[in-house]
């Protein structure tokens, strides 16, 4: 149990140890501070290893005194781990190999240089190197949900202390009324981060207003969009800040017990959450009587079993409950009737994530961020064809350009955009001509995508969206639960014409009949599973039509990808008669004589495209 | 889901530990689900024999509990492979390829995803998203991450276990 009084010593001794990494500020104990990215994209790149490297090298330096090492949350340059940051400097290392690390420690760390060829290339010029908050990558960006990832030691809560932790619950408890709470949060405009896009003010209220002996609040972080990551980094690099405002949510409705429902195969995160838990509770931050205000509130992990069907509010709240994750119709809403029959909040991660800095800094500070409808900051995980593939958070209102050009650099091999895909499974296929539309709420959802969780999937020339639109509905139909005929039913028809389209025998008329089903499983299915799940096949027919044209009529998928309906054949001017590709074909399927242009039998070619790969001339290609 | 071809080859040790955490954790709310992971913890799948002892111990329908276990992606009712390949088909991998790395993995083991070599050694299952997508396309061999691959590295990988 802490005190007020000892919590705040324990920020106030905390401020040497963290100063460097705040700001540059200068630090008594310190001279360097390292932090190592220990979130899941750079550990499976190694990152342990190296922070193993590192605690050697600086040991055998004889440098431990001075030499803080840290194993930290995402940075959100995913693509370039394992990530090294050296503050005060804030060099920013990547790609860093175990020999990396000796020369980081012998020629940065006691040498007093930084290592130039290791250094991320964007932060080296001519004059020299620039810290890693001037890059493209980061300086276009505005980290408030993400404002600790990286910066703390997710395992040690005086760290999160250290940077106001804990100071919003505090000044809810001996300051606040419930009603206060709730008006902040519903002044402040924030929405759910979850894909809903609900006012959580209103949320709140709503439950608040339902008596009740038991309610509870719960934490969606069931990341089942896949290819969207944001909530496990915050879990993983800033697992306070949702038990914080978890606690706040209890006591702005009037709950004593939450649940966070997490993903099993999220396990760092959920090791994280579990030490977090821990350490609250035994500073008294979790508890009985939490600040002596006679509130009290606890938090339990309930760990997901893989269905995506979860991210629904009723699904997951039926799956606390040890069932099949079916939802349910509303109303009732959780509100009313939610776990156990009880009032219940459910709001997702990144939502919670922004909870304590609205509370702090009040709700004109985070209204005036964003556009007219939509408040504050959206956390993306950009993926896919694009060079800073990672976590980005940027104000509402952001271009999809800016996101994806500047911040995100572009799209490698000099190869062209063609879409950036939003809102996951439920989401849609932007086109490069709707790039410079503010993001938003409504307006990804006028031009027929939506936010979604936050991920955003960037598509090249070399993509076929008829074949996204397969992969998004075969997802689906994987994941539908049954419970409802027109999700059932309908998405495996849908899936069930697009294979025919990708496989050739998609016939006139095609298209029309899948507009009209889509049109009729949005209208009809119990939940937003359904309800979406045509997104995908609307959005890609909408933008790219021909695309479905040239499959349907011309048998023809003109990025390549339908291997049904792609011929390769050998260029006769550019092929030289080595022989190469016909010895390599596994099916003999090329004939030819030597230094005579080769032939592909097409009726024996089984399209695995051995030969391209053969061919030193460029004299295969596909068509 | 399909049924296991292996015969069921449960031991005393690991019924006991079942049944200690049932005892232990059995009558807490929304028990089903947790005893399901922590059973599959122990037997690596969740056979009937299992799914039986689950029922018995909660003291609830055979039905019920088999509902749960088929309707999770993380529960397996088949034995799986001593390596337990998973290949990640979540957007950021499958726009990278993923497609091609999982046909390949295939083609190496002459098993389909959901299955298992007839000696034991591998199976294959397609997963959606472990969030590496920084890495993609990416898949797991156990706890083993290999990243940013292509069609032509997998047999030498396989080639390692």
């Amino acid at each position: 149990m802490k005190t007020v009084q000892e919590l705040k010593e324990i920020r106030e001794r905390m401020q040497d140890i963290v100063a460097l990494r705040d700001n540059h500020k200068s630090s008594k104990k310190f001279k360097y501070s390292v932090m190592v990215c220990g979130g899941t994209g750079c550990t499976s790149s190694g990152s342990n290893g190296i922070y193993d490297r590192l605690l050697a090298e600086v040991e055998e330096a004889g440098i431990a005194d001075s030499v803080q090492l840290i194993l930290t949350g995402c940075f959100g340059l995913c693509a370039l781990g394992p990530i090294v940051i050296v503050y005060p400097e804030g060099s920013f290392y990547c790609l860093v190999e175990p020999d990396g690390a000796e020369r980081i420690v012998k020629e940065h760390l006691v040498g007093g240089t930084p290592v130039k060829d290791l250094l991320y290339h964007e932060t080296v010029n001519d004059d020299g190197y620039q810290s890693l908050d001037e890059t493209p990558f980061y300086k276009k960006q505005k980290r408030t949900a993400l404002r600790n990832c990286g910066r703390i030691c997710p395992e040690n809560i005086d760290e999160y202390l250290a940077f106001d932790g804990y100071l919003a619950l505090e000044k809810v408890l001996c300051e606040m009324k419930p009603e206060d709470v709730i008006k902040v949060i519903t002044d402040s405009g924030l929405r759910g981060r979850g894909g809903g896009g609900f006012p959580t003010g209103v949320k709140w209220k709503f439950a608040a207003q339902n008596e009740a002996e038991q309610k509870y609040v719960c934490c969606n972080a069931d990341e089942g969009d896949p290819g969207a990551f944001m909530d496990r980094s915050i879990l993983e690099g800033d697992p306070h800040v949702i038990l914080e405002a978890m606690a706040i949510t209890g006591y702005a409705i009037g709950a004593s017990e939450g649940y966070v429902y997490v993903r099993a195969e999220y396990p760092i995160a959920v090791s994280r959450f579990e030490i977090a838990i821990k350490q609250a509770r035994a500073y008294g931050l979790l508890g009985k009587n939490i600040f002596g205000s006679g509130f009290d509130f606890d938090v339990h992990i309930k760990l997901g079993a893989g269905a995506f069907v979860c991210g629904e509010e009723t699904a997951l709240i039926t799956s606390i409950e040890g069932n099949r994750g079916e939802p349910r119709p509303r109303p009732p809403f959780p509100a009313v009737k939610g776990l156990w029959g009880k009032p219940t909040v459910l709001n997702n991660v990144e939502t919670y994530a922004n909870i304590p800095q609205i509370i702090l800094h009040g709700a004109d500070w985070f209204n005036s961020m964003g556009t007219e409808k939509s408040k504050g900051t959206k956390v993306f995980a950009l993926g896919g064809k694009i060079h800073n593939v990672g976590l980005v958070e940027v104000e509402m209102g952001t271009t999809l350009r800016e996101i994806v050009e500047d911040i995100g650099g572009g799209v490698p091999d000099g190869k062209k955009f063609k879409a950036a895909q939003t809102g996951g499974p439920s989401g849609g296929c932007i086109p490069a001509e709707k790039l410079d539309v503010p993001i938003d709420y409504d307006n990804l959802t006028a031009i027929g995508s939506m936010m979604g969780s936050g991920g955003l999937i960037v598509m090249d020339e070399d993509n076929c969206m008829v074949d996204i639109a397969k992969f998004f509905l075969a997802f689906t139909v994987d994941e539908s639960c049954g419970k409802c005929t027109p999700c059932r039913i309908g998405t495996k028809k849908l899936l069930d014409m697009l294979t025919d389209i990708t496989d050739g025998r998609g016939k006139a008329g095609d298209i029309e009949k899948m507009v009209e089903l889509s049109e009729y499983i949005r209208a009809n299915s119990l939940c937003a599973l359904g309800q979406t799940a045509p997104n995908p096949v609307l959005s890609t027919i909408h933008y790219f039509r021909e695309e479905y044209e040239a499959h349907i009529n011309e048998k023809r998928c003109p990025s390549g990808v339908c291997k049904n309906l792609t011929r390769y054949i050998i260029l006769a001017d550019k092929c030289k008669g080595c022989t190469l590709c016909a010895r390599k074909c596994p099916n003999e399927a090329i004939e030819g004589q030597v230094k005579a242009p080769h032939v592909i039998d097409q009726d024996k070619c089984i399209k695995c495209g051995v030969c391209i790969g053969a061919c030193k001339f460029g004299a295969v290609i596909k068509a | 889901m399909s049924k296991s071809t292996v015969p069921f080859a449960g031991t005393q040790e690991q019924k006991v530990e079942l049944q200690n955490y049932i005892q232990e954790h059995g009558s807490e709310p929304g028990a089903l689900l947790p005893t399901l992971q922590k059973a599959q913890d122990i037997y690596g799948y969740l056979p009937i024999e299992v799914q039986e002892m689950v029922a018995l111990g909660l003291n609830i329908p055979l039905s019920e509990v088999y509902g749960v276990a088929t309707f999770y992606a993380q529960f397996s009712l088949s034995a799986r492979g001593k390596y337990k390949i998973s290949v990640c088909l979540g957007t950021a991998c499958y726009v990278k390829g993923a497609g091609e790395i999982l046909e390949r993995v295939m083609d190496e083991l002459g098993i389909g995803y959901g299955e298992c070599t007839p000696d034991g050694k591998f199976s294959i299952e397609e997963c959606r998203c472990l969030g590496a997508c920084g890495l993609a396309p990416v898949m797991t061999i156990n706890s083993e991450v290999y990243g940013r691959l292509t069609p032509d590295m997998i047999p030498d990988i396989l080639a390692k276990y």
